[in-house]
């Protein structure tokens, strides 16, 4: 069997890493990239009143990246033996046309002294509830549900924990290393009565707080849902047209994630698969807009200490009262962008190479009430709720409404169910003319080019003057 | 330099090795019932952009899953990606520590046909590649596809990827599955746009059992030949039309409602199937639906599922009417049938379905006939692709509201619309069907021909 690899990721990595750097760029790389990663998984899964799953996993990994000109190599493996990564190595390299010496080069002068984001978080994984604290939490969740809920055909609450230890060391000195912890609980409820169904479902989450999932309000979280499922259980399809909208706060931010963060992203400007892309300076929103991007805020989904390249996240002003400010970049988006690199760099685990990708996405606050931007409605829709949506690569967007209203008169009238909003990016920001004071934060999971990441979308309550509502 | 006995390897999974020694860190910790299930892969795959390469990767994976069962007869489970044998060791106590949780209601058991025989599949094995004929490849391929109009400037979305991976079910009562595979696959996605007028996008995809037989011209036609066609785009007018979904849009939209024949949402009561369903009808009376993993155009079949139960055909829906459930051992077992090949492999163990044959029901009539788009008197608008299933299909509810590409065929003429959403309820739509169009056709999730289904809720910009 296979020797375990040196465990924790700390300083007696640091020759083994500085060989394999310079190997890499003795046989001609410009850089060369090593992420290293160790996780432990928790998923618990209650139904009714029985713990129907608990699914432990861990792993470890390695992904290196070599860079040459505009072009990289990446290969990624679980073999993480000088052998396996040495291989791994050899394949990079490869791929670029490249080949190990036996006689190094010497322009890799060594890595900086380790960075340690993880010095001070050593205990979380200890510190998070056990297994038999978080099935008791679950089961009361589910059992709250019960309480509040009528005709609730199917109750489930769900945990996750996921934490990540992982070291990075480039060519260029890079040498840092952390870890991540992020915690989960989501409640869902599937009503049927008669004909009537609905579901729906909400997510707690936080990055960093080993303790939070016993600061989680079951029964709050409970009364939020079954209130929404009861309400939507008997909503009618809502009629398809073009009206306006206004979008409730929290997770009504995804709009603004799927229709115009992604394409602020370098990976799509490299794509060309950006409207954006020469718009730097230029009006692409609504002057009601400035949103933002960053990895800092304590406690939220998509914050970091350091992103998946070694570099402290900042905070990133995409649009300042509707005009472009800067994108998104990573290592490799600068390279062939030019743009500056933001900490952006993020990828789903070692089997994936960092790409430029959101965090915690905002639309920032504005000077209305919520109530003002609904009372300038005489015939639209208020989504209170939003589900999933998507992005295309011609800037399309979609997004499904989990929980919507019809405005009539400037006042909030019967529930409606079945609508999506669609629409291009181009055409929407500049609709957004109305932003509230009342900006929340949610947590959601962002799919990508480098995998599934953990992100805040957010926003004040918005509202778009005119968008296409699909429904029946 | 640690020496690498590691029971996965780049050159596989060493099924004895792995077995023997689980067998021996079992026995340590006196566990008596387990079994296994564990995978390995090498991949390489290169995506272009406009003549050079954009990302080259490569990839070697292994994972186990262990299952134990403790001395109350319940399961507990750990995945790793660690073979090494502190990882086994670790795993092996991580699934003991939570089988303390297991579910005393409905505790899973090793399949009864996890010894019996499996099917024999012609799945030839292809040696890979270098990565930079892969490169040279995708290279061509991409110069071809902007080649065919001027209006294609980029292929943003593609590649060209190889993998050879290797499967492996192992029980303590003995059984002992093993498959091994190579397959390969091409994605092209081109954009195309001319001056004053929307971008537009559409692609192919092939998938073979290497890279010297994909089907690379076919899929650089049809990926142009698609994109082509939305380039003359128009607004359609919201309202009830009849559709005809592509052979890839129905099956993408059965395949997103399969809850209504898995046994597992049935027991769960997430399907809109129940229990006593089995028997009513379902759908118009000349619709089957068949899943059926074996047939030699599912690239990649497996002849077993995660509980190693074989792989079989098996009838959904046959003349309108549900006829049986997807099951894993459990659900079974809850019905009294035999396990079907459908689970993964889990504490609760999932079921999902495998790959679809959808058409008419033999000696039905297939419902109207001579259905064709370009000869029809009304307008049609014929769905090719659906977007965004994940936010815009409710499967416990039945619902539907989804993005689609398409066109608008209208007296022998066809144009793109520019954007518009579907919508409508899966029970519905299979009791709206008005028959098929053409031939049915291989996809990599099924087999399919053109699928009419009336009166469906189009919402559009015009």
């Amino acid at each position: 069997m296979v020797a375990s690899a040196p465990d924790p990721f700390d300083l007696a990595w640091q020759p083994r890493l500085e060989t394999l750097l310079a190997a890499g760029q003795g046989a001609g790389a410009d850089l060369v990239e090593i992420f290293l990663e160790r996780t432990d998984h928790l998923g618990v899964l209650a139904e009714q009143e029985t713990i129907t799953s608990v699914s432990p996993s861990f792993g470890m990994g390695a992904g290196i990246r070599v860079f040459r000109g505009d072009r990289d190599g990446f290969v990624s493996t679980n073999d993480l033996s000088d052998a396996g990564l040495l291989q791994a190595l050899d394949q990079a390299l490869g791929m670029l046309g490249l080949m190990r010496s036996s006689a190094p080069g010497s322009r890799f002068s060594g890595l900086a002294g380790l960075r340690d984001f993880a010095a001070t978080k050593a205990e979380w994984l200890e510190r998070c509830p056990s297994l038999a604290e978080a099935t008791l939490k679950l089961l009361d969740g589910t059992a709250r549900l019960a309480h509040h809920g009528r005709h609730l055909q199917a109750r489930r609450g769900s945990y996750s924990r996921d934490w990540q230890a992982v070291l990075v060391a480039a060519s260029d000195g890079t040498f840092a290393r952390d870890i991540r912890l992020h915690q989960s609980l989501g409640l869902n409820v599937l009503a049927a009565d008669g004909d009537h169904r609905a579901g729906l479902g909400r997510r707690y989450g936080t990055s960093g707080r080993p303790d939070d999932l016993r600061a989680w309000d079951a029964d709050a979280s409970a009364q939020d849902v079954c209130a929404s499922v009861g309400t939507m259980l008997y909503a009618d399809y809502v009629e398809a047209g073009q009206m306006p909208a206004v979008l409730a706060n929290r997770f009504g931010g995804v709009i603004f994630h799927e229709a115009c963060g992604h394409l602020l992203e370098t990976t799509q400007v490299e794509r060309g698969t950006t409207p954006f892309a020469d718009k730097v300076g230029e009006p692409i929103a609504h002057e009601a807009v400035t949103a933002i991007d960053e990895g800092l805020t304590d406690g939220a989904f998509g914050s970091l200490s350091m992103d998946d390249e070694g570099m402290e996240p900042q905070r990133t002003v995409l649009i300042e009262n509707g005009i472009l400010k800067r994108f998104l970049s990573d290592r490799a988006g600068e390279r062939r962008t030019g743009h500056g690199r933001t900490g952006s760099g993020r990828r789903q685990s070692h089997a994936f190479a960092a790409a430029s990708r959101m965090r915690n996405t905002f639309i920032a606050a504005g000077p209305h009430t919520p109530d003002q931007l609904i009372a300038s409605v005489d015939k639209g829709l208020y989504c209170k709720s939003m589900g999933g949506g998507s992005v295309g690569p011609t800037g399309q967007f979609n997004f499904a409404v989990e929980e919507g209203y019809l405005i009539e008169n400037g006042q909030l009238s019967k529930p409606v169910k079945g609508a999506t909003l669609i629409g291009e990016a181009k055409e929407v920001m500049p609709r957004i003319s109305m932003c509230a004071n009342d900006l929340e934060l949610a947590a959601g999971f962002c799919g990508s080019v480098s995998g599934s990441v953990y992100v805040t979308v957010g926003q004040p309550h918005i509202k778009v003057d005119s968008i296409t509502v699909g429904g029946r | 330099m640690a020496a690498s006995s590691n029971p996965a390897t780049s050159a596989g999974l060493n099924a004895e090795a792995l077995s023997s020694r689980l067998q021996q860190l079992a026995q340590q910790a006196a566990i008596q019932q387990w079994d296994l299930g564990a995978s390995c892969s090498t991949d390489t795959s290169v995506q272009v952009d406009r003549g050079e390469a954009k990302q080259m990767k490569g990839a070697q994976r292994s994972a186990i899953t262990v299952r134990v069962w403790n001395s109350d007869g319940l399961v507990g489970i750990t995945s790793t990606s660690d073979l090494s044998d502190e990882g086994l060791v670790r795993a092996l106590a991580g699934a003991r520590d939570a089988s303390a949780f297991g579910n005393a209601d409905e505790t899973p058991a090793f399949s009864p046909l996890a010894t019996a025989p499996l099917a024999s599949l012609e799945q030839p094995h292809h040696e890979p590649q270098p990565i930079l004929t892969l490169l040279e490849t995708l290279k061509q391929a991409e110069r071809q596809l902007l080649d065919r109009h001027a209006a294609i400037g980029t292929v943003p979305y593609n590649g060209l990827a190889q993998r050879s991976s290797e499967r492996l079910y192992l029980n303590s009562e003995g059984a002992c599955r093993h498959q091994s595979l190579t397959t390969a696959s091409l994605y092209l996605y081109a954009r195309a746009e001319e001056a004053g007028r929307k971008p537009r996008s559409s692609g192919a995809v092939r998938l073979a059992y290497g890279t010297t037989n994909l089907d690379i011209e076919g899929c650089i036609d049809e990926a142009a030949q698609r994109t082509i066609a939305h380039l003359d785009y128009a607004p359609i007018e919201t309202g009830h039309y009849t559709c005809v979904f592509s052979p890839e849009a129905f099956l993408d939209l059965i395949g997103a409602f399969s809850s209504l024949f898995n046994a597992r949402a049935v027991l769960d009561g997430v399907s809109l199937s129940q229990r006593d369903s089995l028997g009513q009808t379902l759908a118009v009376p000349f619709l089957s639906i068949r899943d059926n993993g074996l047939h030699p155009g599912n690239v990649g079949a497996s002849v077993f599922d995660g509980e190693g139960t074989p792989t079989a055909p098996l009838d959904l829906v046959d003349g309108g009417v549900l006829r049986h459930f997807l099951h894993s051992e459990a659900t079974a077992r809850a019905f009294g049938v035999p396990p079907t090949g459908h689970a993964g492999m889990g504490a609760k163990v999932s079921v999902g379905a495998d790959w679809l044959e959808i058409g008419a029901t033999p000696g039905s009539g297939g419902g109207q006939q001579g259905l064709n788009r370009l000869g029809h008197d009304g307008a049609v608008v014929v769905i090719d692709s659906l977007s965004a299933l994940h936010a815009g299909v409710k499967a416990s509810q039945g619902s539907f509201s989804l993005p689609f590409d398409g066109w608008l065929v209208q007296g022998g003429n066809s144009r793109s619309i520019e954007a518009a959403t579907v919508a409508g309820d899966i029970r519905t739509v299979l009791q709206a069907i008005v028959g098929f169009e053409g031939d049915a056709k291989v996809t990599p999730d099924g087999l399919c021909p053109y699928v009419w289904v009336e009166g469906l809720s189009i919402t559009g910009e015009a």
